[in-house]
């Protein structure tokens, strides 16, 4: 079986759908037709955009499977395009974007290898910077559970100062003298 | 509560300040620590520039200390490193050339018209060894030593600051290194 893909297509279906969300939360004055024109061109014009934006990165890769052209998809995703930074190798034009994405492929269908040969031939020549999501060792430990430790920190912070704030019930309840002289002033009427 | 206590959130948040200045400004993002010092050059068989009918590999580039640049016609930097490349080469420093994805009619008018750094040229057409060595870009040098191992990497074009501050020094180490 041969599944030709385009790389077009994941790219500009995601950038549509994310502009079109905030699109729908802009125009709340308009009536609901004008909204739906207004929303319509612009997905238009996005989708002009994408097109034009994306246009260079259309190539055709054969695979001898579904799970393989799965494989491939994820792994550009996670791959981090050494010389653009802030793309992915999916989304990036680069020649050493191409180069990775043609790697991968010829891994994948050529060597049957799994995420992990993948990644960890990127890992040997690139390095960690590779990965979108780094691995953990002891250098990354801190960019794991920094988060998490500062989450508790400030839960532990909270807990505190609502604990001071705590209205002390202590202070307010009256003593005998303080009730004698409330049902003086009271004349006894409540009771 | 007291009252230093108070300037905790104020610590907190400046020292984050700090560190994402850093993060921001102060590292070299262009410059990627590389994965192969002190390892070996990856295997390859390539051909020669000029000879395209004599094949080198790994094996070729032992025996001494050499400068492996690689570089391509298409690559502006590469112009402007040049003229150093050649003060170098000159001075009798082994400078290996790795032609990096490039055409072989660009490569050979560039070093006729240019003149020739290179030792020799290893043609690298598809960038395989390029991806091997890490490279994502031109010009990037290693330094090799005389054992075929990888010592040092420079991102970018070399001039004379370059090359008396970070190759010179460690081009002339490997040199007196003894081997075994």
């Amino acid at each position: 079986m041969t599944l030709d893909f385009f790389f077009m297509r994941s790219t500009f279906m995601r950038s549509t759908f994310m502009r079109s969300k905030l699109l729908k939360s802009a125009s709340v004055a308009l009536s609901v037709w004008k909204r739906m024109a207004v929303v319509a061109a612009m997905v238009a014009a996005m989708v002009l955009v994408s097109l034009v934006a994306n246009a260079g990165v259309i190539e055709n890769y054969q695979f001898e499977s579904p799970e393989q052209q799965e494989q491939f998809f994820r792994l550009n995703e996670e791959l981090r395009c050494p010389q653009c930074q802030n793309q992915s190798i999916a989304d990036s034009n680069a020649p050493i974007a191409q180069d990775l994405r043609r790697e991968v492929h010829r891994m994948i269908v050529e060597e049957q290898a799994d995420d992990d040969t993948v990644i960890q031939f990127m890992l040997d020549r690139y390095g960690d910077f590779v990965l979108y999501k780094p691995r953990m060792d002891a250098r990354t430990l801190a960019l794991w559970f920094g988060p998490l430790i500062l989450l508790l920190l400030g839960l532990l912070i909270l807990f505190r100062i609502l604990k001071q704030h705590r209205p002390d019930t202590k202070d307010q309840e009256l003593d005998q003298q303080d009730k004698a002289e409330l049902d003086k002033i009271l004349g006894g009427k409540d009771k | 509560m007291k009252r230093w206590k108070l300037f905790l959130p104020l610590a907190f948040f400046l020292t984050f300040c700090v560190l994402l200045y850093i993060g921001l400004f102060m590292e070299d993002k262009s410059e990627l620590p590389s994965m192969l010092l002190d390892k070996p050059l990856p295997e390859f068989s390539l051909k020669k520039l000029k000879n395209p009918s004599e094949t080198v590999t790994e094996e070729d580039l032992k025996g001494k200390v050499l400068m492996l640049n690689v570089w391509g016609s298409w690559c502006p930097a590469c112009k402007v490193e040049h003229p150093y490349l050649m003060k170098l080469s000159r001075e009798g420093i082994n400078i290996v050339g790795v032609n990096y994805k490039d055409e072989r009619e660009g490569a050979l008018q560039w070093l006729d018209r240019l003149e020739d750094p290179y030792l020799f040229n290893i043609v690298d057409e598809d960038g395989r060894l390029g991806l091997d060595l890490g490279v994502y870009g031109a010009p990037e040098t290693f330094l090799v030593d005389k054992k075929g191992v990888i010592r040092y990497k420079h991102i970018g074009i070399i001039d004379a600051r370059v090359w008396k501050e970070d190759l010179k020094p460690r081009y002339d180490a490997l040199q007196k290194e003894l081997v075994q």
